[in-house]
């Protein structure tokens, strides 16, 4: 049982908390976001860029609500006119050497420092005509760019690679308002997880070199997904522009990911944007396959299944990077059949968030392996690719490279055809949506089954696995099956 | 005794005994001179019963803050679940201020008894002495002298390190300096949690000055009610203390008068007062980080730690920084205000970008470009820079700007209006 709740008053606002909450946090809770820019959740306490200072009473002087822990009945004021003008000079003085170049910074629209300029800040500056600190560019990492005269020096970055990645490799350089973030001069910003710097930064100071003027924040979609990248199940944002994935990025989840995500899975999207998408059903028609539309194609791979004689062997190899939806429909539609069913899971290298249990970049690189299992999919691939030889029907689930070879009927559900894959020789190609344009299920290594969105349309005439696989099942009057 | 003038007969020599007598440096020398009987003493009294009679003598840290000496070692923990640390504020870095430097110079032994006695008082284990970088002879000495007492067996199996400190003002602030005993970056530490609660390497620690300390010895073998009778104004304000002056005075030095002695005497009468042809312009009585003061508050202030505040200052460290009618109080200002926003650590917003904003205002002003607001602008400024921050760097950056503005704004004004300009040399 937890202890005892804390309660106290933010704003008015009557709020009850476990004992040892933040002042920051539990004013969250009371519906009041106090400005801040050093505090974040996922990093320790460093209290050092004074923007969060509240009146609490019977204190005798302006407390930071990020260092505070809340004590009963204590009162917090956010509003008040001590706590407004000590935020306003706090911005006046970050703006003193800030270049003021939103119109060409990545930050902006997405910027702390323009959101709370914005909400509280003066009009106007009394820095006058004195030349700003100027710093050029600096290269950081593979995907890190730093922008020191941005830099509002809240050390998030810093704190970052030493408390979580654990790699202390940034660190505050120079004292006064020479100060700026330095690397080692012998590393290099190439940790696997260093791209959250760039998330974390709240300003235009850390930038990512692939999302570099790529597009405005503002006109970004974001859509609630999982990654794909391995069996971790990190929650994700695709953030996309004219229907195009142009970034990834974290979605808080305490219990996967914290706030972060790895490089690995901050990269893996451009595949979603591929131009060499199958369009159209394909049917093979005078020993080539021609486009199609859905009734004829459902019809072909009714005919086919239906026209393999009772009890005979069906093979599936399918993606783990199916949702779970589309593979248990694909079980389902071989009901009738002696079945086995195969995964194969791309194998790389482990790369563990030192400071966050049970966080990682797996080896495993697939988000559904665990999802597949649990629906009866096997491991053994190449047991599954012998047996597909002699089965009457082998389907193949979004596996373009899968090296089948079958005396029977082939069907395959993809979304690209490989110039010379074996999937070409498949009787019927169906067109299916992947992981951005459809919504579905993945099971991650935990057995957490974690839910993700559409972020954009599926080309022509791609539907989602679940849907195609689903009306084929309806088709066969197999709805009724057990999965 | 204002080495390295004789003592004058208004000081009071309780610290300065030795001072310019290098046989006293030596283990030996301060032994034959009454040394370690004090440390004997108490090690034959119970910890609570030493920290009671240091609490009994009212004795203040020397540092700046004037916090009961006493009262800090009772809050170590009472009942011992980990190694506790001491560690000795030798980081002296306060403009105007060397009068621990002159301690560690002539009286090691002194701050190295007193360093014992307190470890014995909070039951320390470990003692960290955190010297600073640019003290060379000191260090030398207190080397000696550590190497001496260690050879007696003075600490027990009490470990002594020396910490030589690399040159940053704000590793004297009492966390940044234990961050710099880390080894990390010299920076203040957001309180709470204190340093009794998790100090140096997360472990309860007392931290006191090197003034604080040497005075300890004298309480354990004199007694409390000696050390409490040493008083000229507030009973709240006991014993001697050693004033640095430097500045337009004609014998600079330190002197070590009872607390509650008039800044007066001391200008004057100690050192001799202004240059001949000069008056006496201002004074800045606490090291340079507290307000400035004119000379109608100098001339009736007396020097303990509410006589001061009374006249709109505080005790600080001692460092009592004099001027004479020659001197500039703009460019005075400007040069603490460049030494703040040099010095800044860079953590806390209002200190890096404020102290260097001030010190370019000041800097436009000097230079005769000074604009009519700019009063006004380095007064808000100051009010931003207040009590809003991890460590007082900030507010000891504003405190002379305020002040000064306060109390010579027809200088600045003089500026402004382009009737004056400085030669900067």
């Amino acid at each position: 049982m937890p202890d005892q709740l804390i309660n106290l008053t933010i704003d008015g606002a009557p709020v009850s908390v476990p004992p040892g909450t933040l002042v920051i946090e539990a004013a969250k809770q009371a519906g009041v976001l106090v400005p801040h820019y050093c505090y974040h959740p996922g990093l320790q306490v460093a209290g050092v860029c004074r923007m969060c200072l509240v009146e609490i009473e019977q204190a005798p002087k302006l407390q930071i609500a990020c260092a505070t822990t809340v004590t009963e009945g204590m009162v917090v004021k956010t509003q008040g006119p001590a706590a407004k003008s000590a935020r306003q000079s706090v911005l006046e003085f970050l703006l003193i050497n800030h270049p003021l170049d939103c119109p060409i910074c990545d930050q902006a629209g997405e910027c702390e420092l323009q959101d709370f300029v914005f909400q509280e800040g003066r009009q106007g500056t009394r820095y006058g005509e004195y030349a700003k600190r100027f710093n050029p560019v600096e290269d950081f990492g593979p995907d890190v760019l730093y922008v020191p005269n941005r830099c509002i020096l809240c050390t998030r970055c810093v704190r970052f690679m030493e408390d979580v990645a654990q790699e202390p490799v940034l660190n505050v350089s120079e004292r006064g308002d020479r100060a700026f973030i330095g690397i080692h001069p012998e590393a290099r910003l190439d940790h696997p997880w260093a791209g959250n710097v760039v998330d974390l930064c709240p300003v235009g100071s850390l930038l990512s070199k692939d999302f570099l003027h790529k597009a405005r924040a503002w006109e970004l979609d974001k859509t609630a997904s999982i990654c794909t990248g391995c069996s971790q199940g990190c929650n994700i944002s695709l953030d996309t522009r004219d229907e195009v994935v142009v970034r990834v990025r974290p979605r808080p989840n305490l219990d996967v990911n914290r706030y972060f995500i790895c490089d690995h899975g901050r990269m893996h999207y451009r595949w979603m944007n591929r131009g060499d998408r199958i369009e159209a059903p394909l049917i093979r028609r005078d020993g080539e396959l021609q486009a199609t539309d859905w009734d004829e194609a459902f019809d072909r791979v009714v005919g086919i299944l239906r026209g393999a004689a009772e009890g005979r062997k069906a093979v599936a190899l399918v993606s783990p990077g199916a949702s779970s939806e589309a593979l248990a429909e694909a079980k389902r539609l071989l009901s009738g059949f002696s079945w086995t069913g195969a995964f194969q899971v791309v194998m790389g290298e482990e790369a563990p968030l030192a400071g966050v249990p049970n966080l990682a970049l797996r080896a495993e690189r697939a988000p559904n392996a665990t999802g597949a299992e649990s629906l009866g999919y096997t491991r053994d691939y190449a047991a599954a690719i012998a047996a597909a030889k002699t089965a009457a029907v082998v389907l193949v689930l979004d596996d373009p490279d899968c090296a089948v070879e079958t005396d029977g009927a082939l069907l395959y559900l993809g979304t690209v055809l490989g110039s010379d894959a074996p999937c070409r020789r498949a009787d019927v190609v169906l067109p299916i949506a992947n992981v951005a344009e459809e919504e579905g299920t993945f099971v991650n290594r935990d057995g957490r089954e974690q839910r993700y969105y559409q972020a954009k349309p599926a080309p022509g005439m791609a539907q989602p696995a679940a849907w195609v696989l689903g009306q084929l099942v309806d088709a066969m009057g197999l709805a009724g099956a057990t999965r | 005794m204002g080495f390295p003038h004789k003592p004058h007969p208004k000081e009071t020599v309780v610290l300065s005994q030795y001072f310019g007598d290098a046989d006293a440096r030596t283990y030996k020398g301060w032994t034959k001179r009454g040394g370690y009987q004090a440390l004997a003493q108490a090690l034959k009294t119970d910890p609570v019963a030493v920290t009671d009679i240091v609490k009994e003598s009212g004795l203040r840290g020397r540092g700046g803050a004037g916090f009961p000496t006493g009262l800090k070692w009772s809050f170590m923990p009472k009942e011992k679940k980990k190694a506790h640390y001491l560690c000795v504020n030798a980081d002296e870095s306060e403009p105007g201020t060397f009068k621990d430097r002159e301690i560690m110079r002539w009286t090691p032994h002194a701050l190295l008894e007193g360093t014992a006695i307190a470890a014995h008082a909070i039951r320390a284990e470990v003692v960290y002495i955190y010297i600073r970088g640019e003290f060379t002879e000191p260090w030398t000495i207190m080397e000696q002298a550590l190497a001496e007492a260690n050879a007696a067996g003075v600490f027990g199996t009490i470990k002594v390190y020396l910490h030589r400190g690399a040159g940053a003002y704000i590793c004297g602030e009492e966390t940044a300096l234990m961050n710099s005993i880390e080894g990390k970056r010299g920076n203040p530490r957001i309180k709470p949690p204190f340093p009794a609660a998790a100090g140096l390497f997360g472990l309860p620690t007392t931290i006191n000055n090197v003034e604080t300390l040497a005075a300890v010895p004298h309480i354990i073998t004199r007694g409390a009610a000696w050390y409490k009778s040493l008083c000229l104004s507030n009973p709240k304000s006991t014993g001697t203390k050693l004033f640095s002056v430097c500045g337009h005075v004609q014998r600079p030095g330190n002197y070590e008068v009872t607390l509650g002695f008039p800044l007066k005497d001391l200008i004057y009468d100690m050192c001799g007062g202004p240059p001949a042809g000069r008056t006496l312009k201002a004074c800045i009585p606490g090291g340079s980080s507290v307000p400035i003061l004119t000379r109608e508050e100098t001339e009736a202030c007396l020097l303990d730690y509410e006589g001061v505040v009374e006249r709109g200052s505080m005790l600080g460290s001692g460092g009592v920084i004099v001027f004479d009618d020659s001197a500039d109080m703009v460019y005075q200002i400007m040069r603490l205000a460049k030494f703040y926003a040099h010095e800044s650590c860079a953590q806390c917003t209002q200190c890096r970008e404020g102290t260097a904003w001030t010190t370019k205002i000041l800097e436009r002003i000097l230079a005769g470009q000074g604009k009519p607001k700019d009063l006004d602008l380095l007064l808000d400024l100051a009010e931003n820079m207040t009590g809003k921050t991890i460590c007082v760097l900030s507010d000891s950056c504003a405190a002379p700007v305020v002040s000064g503005i306060k109390k010579f704004r027809g200088e600045f004004e003089a500026y402004l209006a382009g009737k004056r300009q400085v030669v900067m040399v």
